[in-house]
């Protein structure tokens, strides 16, 4: 029976996310006055050494990130920090979790980026509609502000950083790094084409480090605590913790964070509790939209970034979205490849046109043509030649929920 | 306030352009981007009124045309399907006797559909403006929206 391990949701719950005191007498900015006496490139080299792997979907390694943001264009005038809370893929509300009840801890992990990487100016981008996270983090960003941890001359440092609040207004694709990008300068939410990575040309053309909440997250908890500290979580390839979000047919719904490296059984019967009701596990949808169909063949699986993308699947947002037996994967992978095509941005043909072809296949599978299984195959295919040409992750998703489905479930598919 | 007010707390700069563009929003009772807001941020910010046009109308939360006092979106992705968050449209379309996408008569509500909002492990999920309802069933919604009647 596995438990929780809670290191960045230690204080959900504990504390009022509306008071900066609170947040302090739980140990807090502790991470950043040690962060403060430090040299910048040690910061960088605790949390490569760390281990630390992005949280938002990606997992590439975080300490890799910084460097390559601190080493870019050495004459450019300023750098820039840029939050990723736009977090939108279905079925995931980690982020939503530590920025309503712990804004400062990734507003404190955000700090102690900038300062590793000398950014003197930082905009956290959240999406429109998660009211609640903006509400505490411009609370927590004028709290902070008020007691030096914000500004000129940091805790007496001389370190300069100015932390700007910016909202999304109903874009999935926004989610993608350059595309939040385009959509801070006040752009439409078209992809940028990479390379240049944000690390080269981020916002306004400056080297960027974009980072998840959840990442950010860890790091105060890193520096802290020391790597050593972080390392005795999680496995060996995937340190420290992950939270994961657990919906659908579970007793127990809700946000769980473990040690990396737990198995989807473990998640489901040992944390939420087991099947809802009395029939059995079916599927499971991890990751989101952009995610990846597993069936009850994968539930002792490692849920690790390399564990789950060696046997096909994906980690992703640490979405998990359970299906009982009943239930239609079809009307799942309907819904996600629908999404998908209302979410298409349509500035690259592949994914215009891809997504529209898809969602239109999945109906004709429903609608009746004389051979399905030569339909479905045509789809993945179709997904394929999608995730080989679109310019940014959002035509290049589609062939994750679509080929995995396929998989295991191609009898329903084409029934 | 108005538009000139609202613009003046913005520093001329494109990379205001959403923020301007949710504030004028806020501010309209009807929740909505009239002709005349998008051509004074458009000069606001020395921009064309056709890029601003491209902005606003890009964004799914941003409307051009008159919306209800309260704007009813309903999550539509993945989860909340599973949860029967189909039926939640149906019940609010039968309450309110409106399609998704139009404005009751009296101007009260507009009913939209909207992406995953982050609310899954107690979907089926709303908003009402700014406000997050969690699962959801038909006597909820009934409840609910009694209530918003009131106001």
């Amino acid at each position: 029976m596995i438990k929780e391990t809670r290191i960045t949701l230690k204080n959900v719950g504990k504390i009022n996310p509306e008071s900066i005191d609170d947040y302090i007498a739980a140990g807090g900015y502790a991470g950043l006055k040690k962060a403060l006496k430090m040299e910048p490139f040690s910061i960088i080299d605790e949390v490569l050494d760390a281990g630390l792997r992005g949280r938002g979907g990606a997992g590439f390694s975080t300490g890799t990130k910084k460097k390559f943001t601190s080493r870019s264009c050495q004459t450019c005038p300023q750098r820039y920090v840029v939050v990723n809370a736009d977090e939108g893929e279905p079925g995931t509300f980690k982020d939503r979790v530590i920025m309503e009840n712990d804004p400062h801890l990734y507003i404190e992990g955000t700090i102690i980026a900038a300062y590793s990487i000398n950014a003197t100016k930082g905009f956290i981008y959240i999406r429109g509609e998660y009211t609640g996270s903006i509400d505490k983090t411009r609370k927590a960003i004028a709290a902070a502000y008020e007691r030096g941890f914000l500004g000129k001359n940091i805790l007496g440092s001389g370190f300069d950083f100015d932390l700007e609040l910016k909202l999304g207004a109903g874009s999935y694709l926004c989610g993608e790094e350059l595309t939040m990008l385009e959509s801070l300068e006040g752009k439409r939410g078209h992809p940028r084409i990479k390379p240049p990575f944000p690390a080269e040309k981020g916002v306004f053309g400056a080297p960027t480090l974009v980072n998840n909440v959840e990442t950010l997250s860890n790091v105060p908890l890193i520096i802290a605590n020391g790597k050593d500290w972080y390392k005795q979580f999680g496995t060996e390839r995937s340190p420290g913790t992950k939270i994961f979000t657990i919906s659908g047919k579970v007793k127990n719904p809700g946000y769980y964070e473990v040690e990396m490296g737990v198995s989807l059984r473990e998640l489901i019967w040992d944390l939420a509790g087991g099947m809802s009701g009395d029939k059995p596990f079916k599927a499971a949808l991890l990751g989101g939209a952009a995610g990846t169909f597993v069936d009850a063949s994968m539930l002792d699986e490692r849920m690790t970034y390399d564990n789950l993308r060696e046997k096909g699947a994906t980690l992703g947002s640490g979405a998990v979205i359970v299906l009982e037996e009943g239930d239609s994967v079809y009307d799942m992978l309907y819904n996600c490849l629908r999404f998908f095509k209302h979410e298409s941005c349509g500035k690259c043909v592949p994914c215009r046109v891809g997504t529209s072809m898809l969602a239109k296949g999945t109906e004709k599978l429903r609608n009746g043509v004389p051979d399905k299984r030569a339909l479905l195959d045509q789809m993945v295919h179709e997904s394929e030649i999608m995730a080989a040409t679109s310019l940014c992750p959002l035509g290049q998703s589609p062939i994750l929920p679509l080929k995995s489905a396929a998989r295991y479930f191609a009898e329903e598919l084409t029934k | 306030m108005s538009t000139k007010q609202i613009l003046e707390k913005f520093e001329p700069r494109r990379e205001n352009l959403l923020m301007i563009l949710h504030a004028l929003q806020d501010n309209h009772p009807q929740h909505y981007l009239t002709e005349e807001a998008l051509g004074e941020t458009a000069k606001h910010l020395k921009l064309t009124k056709s890029s601003v046009y491209g902005v606003a109308t890009y964004y799914s939360m941003f409307s051009l045309k008159p919306r209800g006092k309260f704007v009813i979106r309903v999550c539509v992705s993945a989860v909340c399907e599973l949860m029967k968050g189909q039926e939640v449209i149906g019940h609010l379309e039968n309450v309110l006797g409106i399609k998704s996408g139009e404005t009751t008569p009296c101007g009260t509500f507009t009913l939209e559909i909207a992406e995953c909002l982050g609310q899954c492990q107690e979907a089926p999920s709303m908003m009402i403006n700014e406000k997050v309802f969690n699962h959801l069933d038909e006597q909820k919604i009934r409840k609910v929206i009694t209530e918003y009647r009131k106001w």
